[in-house]
């Protein structure tokens, strides 16, 4: 009985605790029971939050029992990336320079799922400060991909991803600034969202690259996706690039039909560079659509293969401010044997921070330098620019923009962590949808012959995610086979 | 040779603000250590910046009080180095578009008109305070003033001397204080004023190399440590040595300067623009909003009110030397009072009782209509310009009508021919010596009998009256 609660989704529990087929506490304990059993093997948690979530789960039942609607989350077990900020537990990037960090305040977005009735479970791992493809960055633990334990799930949100995909939670937080929501929900078999640059507030998140992370739930079904973003979204007085936009019920987009789509099709992400299988099953995924009315057209992302060059130097040039306050100074980790203030810097930073972590703030230093910047940080900017028009004049002739999600399927450990260009090489397909700022989804389209899931992302225009839920809810509808659960699920 | 100074102002002020530049908390200087902070000015992990808009205004007001272009689109950058007084370890700040550029400013020295160049204000944020006090390895940190407004006005290298420096300081301040953006208190660092100096020999174009004075607290300091400067720089100059830019700073006590910093370990502050901040979008309406919103300026104000009440340029210009005495005057004048009598009380007696009080004049008890009815007494002959002396601290103290205190105290003029008549005659009986004398011949006698007069009426008497009957009785017997 408890394998199967913790089996379904969202929407399917949100009914299921309305009409008292359980209860808001019988879940929460499943739950728990379901980390506890299988955590040790995927190692998606940091902490789990047993007292506070069951306490909640009291109140949502209370609630309940006495009429009240406690939200639309009302009960879902919640899974949160260790980059937001709560006041409940810690908070430490999984980072040893932010280890034990309690935070004074929580994340909007946090905040909005607690209003909501989100029962939350825990912390997930994550690659260290965000800074990763692997989760193998983490200075904490290494996550397990849960179709196969040899193999990584994917990152920066690999504990997410990974915790959906191990039925460790229902829902899963992440952020995605270069891919980080959509390459380890591709790597896993879930669903996973990067909403448009600013319609979720990143108040509490600890910024990587403020221009480009955006916060979004990884989840079961397109469906619980949307339920997750009607909750998540909105302008926030306190995160002045958040959009000051009305937001749709994302809900009302399902279940439509897709006569009057046009799917484009950019023929530089279609290149030598992707493998057979993995074209075979994004051409297969075209297919359901097209078979559900969507009209597909080839359209042009010139500019494409700059992302990567782009992407790391304008996230790293961030990455190096926004990291500077790690330092020593006023919470984390402080070198004990710093005898001067420039002594506690160093030494607090190099100890702090992982070698990762520390080749990202040495580049984004270098790009900014006086006589690199123009040749670096502004050239990046304009070729940015370009980017961002690649996709508006894209969009003038297709609704929505289909391409893999990553080139293959999920690796195993070590497999890439020499490398670091080769570990950049996985978000090829993932940086341009940050750099232009708008929405993109990944949505599993089958096993490859690895047995492990594949990811088909869908690109939509600013805004535009209720196009974006339509159209993933179409194929997820009509694909004509059942993801079935990871192994270790 | 002979050498010239060249000057240019870098001035900090913070902008009196509610609420802090980029959050919530209180701007406030007196108040206990860390007790305005939050996540966002402390820099905790994932807080964001949003711009006070108050902040924007009155910054743009001094842009357009000091002639500038107010950018249509501006933007907010990052500057990045390390010091434990900066939660973020960067300092947002404005790089190559700054909010206001390109103004002017004029000014009096010596009663000539000065003109100089502003290249740009910009706004920023405040630091901590870095507290060394704590004892031996020990440093605290109050992050109260981190993330106050700050607004950084940089000027052309215009100014060519100690006195004109110190001038043009005193009027921006004047300035700044009729706009009511900052209280300009330098003890409390609210104005800070930092010289670039160079020197070059007069006739010659380029400019020479510059120091730049940092820890300056006044203005008397800006101009002695210029004098110190010119005076360093020519001599080295003279020695056939060569100047390095650097940064140096002032040792107010010994009257020096020392060096701090040169150009070559100068930091590399990586500006780059700010991705947590929108652009500062300032259209016309918005400046024409602010525009309209300006008081009248020192300069200005000072012009009309010599002209519209005929005062002597000095007069105009210690009234109008702030707003408030300006304003207090303006309705002094307008409850009736003359001009030029309500300029002699106000810049007198009443500046003179408001120094004692360590007060301002804009909370005193007495109001400038109770000046103007103060003055309207002795102007219609109820009582004397004495009596009024003696009244006014009254009036200050209690804040009671000028009228009420004079009949309260029985102070009311004696102006009655028959009633002083009779109290002179008795005078003349008392001291008949002095009647002598005068009849006599010697004039100032008679001083020594209005005098009797007036402290037998206890300076209630018409002077002018007195001065009447005795000439009238002298000349009688």
């Amino acid at each position: 009985m408890s394998q199967e609660i913790i089996q379904k989704t969202a929407h399917e529990l949100h009914d299921d605790l309305r009409s008292g087929a359980t209860t808001a506490t019988a879940l929460a304990e499943a739950q728990l029971a379901h980390i506890d059993g299988h955590d040790d093997k995927v190692k998606a948690y940091l902490e789990t939050w047993n007292d506070e979530a069951l306490a909640q789960a009291a109140a949502i039942d209370d609630a309940l029992s006495k009429g009240n609607d406690p939200g639309l989350l009302a009960g879902i077990p919640i899974g949160l990336k260790d980059n937001l900020v709560t006041t409940t537990g810690t908070t430490g990037c999984s980072s040893q320079i932010l280890k034990g960090f309690e935070s004074p305040y929580t994340a909007t977005a946090v905040q909005k799922l607690y209003d909501a009735g989100g029962v939350m479970m825990g912390k997930l791992n994550m690659d260290e400060f965000a800074m990763g493809s692997s989760t193998e960055n983490s200075s904490m633990q290494k996550t397990a991909n849960p179709w196969n334990l040899n193999c990584v799930p994917g990152g920066s949100s690999g504990g997410s991803a990974a915790s959906v995909a191990a039925n460790e939670a229902v829902i899963s937080i992440g952020s995605d600034t270069g891919g980080s929501i959509r390459q380890p929900a591709a790597f896993c078999g879930c669903v996973g969202l990067k909403p448009t640059y600013g319609r979720v507030s990143r108040y509490g998140l600890i910024a990587f690259a403020s221009s480009l992370d955006q916060i979004g739930p990884l989840t079961k079904d397109v469906e619980d996706s949307a339920w997750a973003l009607n909750v998540l979204s909105g302008k926030d007085p306190h995160d002045a690039t958040s959009a000051d936009l009305p937001v749709p019920d994302y809900r009302e987009a399902l279940g439509k039909d897709i006569n009057d789509i046009t799917i484009g099709l950019p023929k530089e992400y279609f290149t030598d560079s992707l493998g057979d299988d993995m074209r075979q099953k994004i051409e297969t995924a075209v297919d359901v659509l097209k078979a559900q009315g969507a009209k597909v057209v080839e359209v042009e992302l010139p500019h494409t293969n700059h992302g990567i060059a782009v992407y790391y130097i304008l996230a790293t040039a961030e990455a190096s401010a926004n990291l500077a306050r790690f330092d020593g100074v006023r919470y984390g980790f402080r070198h004990p044997d710093a005898k001067d203030v420039k002594e506690m810097y160093t030494m607090t930073k190099s100890e702090g921070f992982g070698p990762e972590v520390q080749r990202r703030i040495m580049l984004g230093t270098y790009v900014l330098s006086s006589g690199y910047y123009d040749a670096y940080y502004k050239k990046a900017q304009k070729v940015r620019a370009l980017i961002r028009r690649d996709f508006d004049q894209a969009f003038e002739k297709c609704d929505i923009i289909a391409t893999p999600t990553t080139p293959a399927s999920a690796f195993e450990f070590g497999a890439k962590s020499q490398d670091p260009l080769e570990m950049y090489l996985n978000d090829i397909y993932t940086t341009t949808a940050n750099l232009a700022g708008v929405p993109a989804i990944s949505l599993p389209c089958g096993l490859t012959e690895q047995q492990l899931p594949a990811g088909l992302q869908l690109i939509g225009k600013p805004f535009a995610e209720a196009d974006l839920f339509r159209v993933s809810h179409a194929y997820e509808q009509n694909r004509g086979f059942d993801m079935g659960h990871a192994p270790i699920a | 040779m002979e050498y010239e100074v060249v000057i240019g102002m870098e001035i900090h002020v913070e902008i009196d603000t509610k609420s802090k530049v980029f959050c919530g908390c209180k701007n406030e200087f007196h108040a206990p250590a860390n007790s305005h902070v939050c996540p966002v000015c402390l820099g905790m992990p994932g807080a964001l910046p949003v711009m006070n808009r108050e902040m924007v205004n009155k910054s743009v007001a001094v842009g357009l009080a000091l002639n500038c272009e107010i950018s249509r689109w501006s933007k907010m950058d990052r500057k990045n180095y390390f010091y434990p007084d900066q939660s973020k370890n960067y300092q947002i700040s404005q790089f190559d578009l700054p909010l206001c550029h390109d103004g002017s400013c004029e000014f009096e020295v010596n009663g000539e008109i000065n003109k100089i160049g502003i290249t740009r204000a910009h706004l920023e944020e405040d630091t901590a305070r870095n507290d060394h006090t704590q004892g031996i390895g020990e440093s605290g940190i109050d992050f109260n003033r981190c993330g106050v407004s700050l607004l950084e006005i940089v000027t052309e290298p215009d100014l060519r001397s100690a006195e004109q420096t110190y001038a043009f300081l005193n009027h921006l301040k004047q300035t700044l204080l009729y706009l009511g953006v900052s209280d300009c208190n330098m003890e409390e660092g609210s104005l800070r004023a930092e010289p670039n100096i160079s020197v070059r020999p007069v006739g010659q174009k380029e400019f020479g190399i510059k120091s730049e004075v940092k820890n300056v607290a006044s203005f008397s300091g800006v101009q002695k440590a210029i004098e110190y400067e010119f005076k360093r720089q020519v001599k080295a100059l003279k020695k056939g040595e060569t100047l390095i830019q650097e940064t140096r700073g002032w040792d107010a006590d010994q009257g020096i300067t020392v060096p701090q910093r040169t150009k070559e370990s100068a930091h590399d502050y990586r500006y780059f623009p700010e991705p947590d901040l929108i652009p500062i979008a300032v259209d016309e309406a918005w400046e024409q909003e602010i525009r309209e919103s300006l008081p009248e300026l020192p300069l200005a104000r000072k012009h009309r009110t010599t002209e519209q009440y005929s005062l002597s340029d000095y007069d105009a210009g210690v009234l109008t030397a702030s707003r408030e005495m300006a304003d207090y005057f303006e309705a002094c004048v307008a409850a009736g009072a003359p001009a030029k009598l309500a300029t002699n009380w106000i810049t007198g007696d009443l500046q003179a009782l408001i120094s004692d009080a360590k007060a301002d004049i804009t909370n005193i008890k007495i109001t400038p209509e109770q000046l103007a009815a103060m003055i309207g007494l002795i102007e219609d002959g109820t009582i004397s310009g004495k009596i009024a002396k003696d009244i006014l601290p009254d009036m200050f103290e209690s804040g009671k009508e000028p009228k009420v205190i004079v009949e309260e105290n029985g102070l009311v003029q004696i102006s009655d021919l028959s009633e002083l008549e009779g109290i002179i005659r008795e005078i003349l009986t008392q001291h008949p010596g002095p009647v002598e004398d005068f009849r006599s011949g010697k004039m100032q006698a008679k001083g020594f009998l209005v005098g009797q007069s007036m402290k037998a009426t206890k300076g209630k008497a018409n002077p002018k009256v007195v001065n009447q009957i005795l000439d009238q009785l002298l000349n009688e017997e």
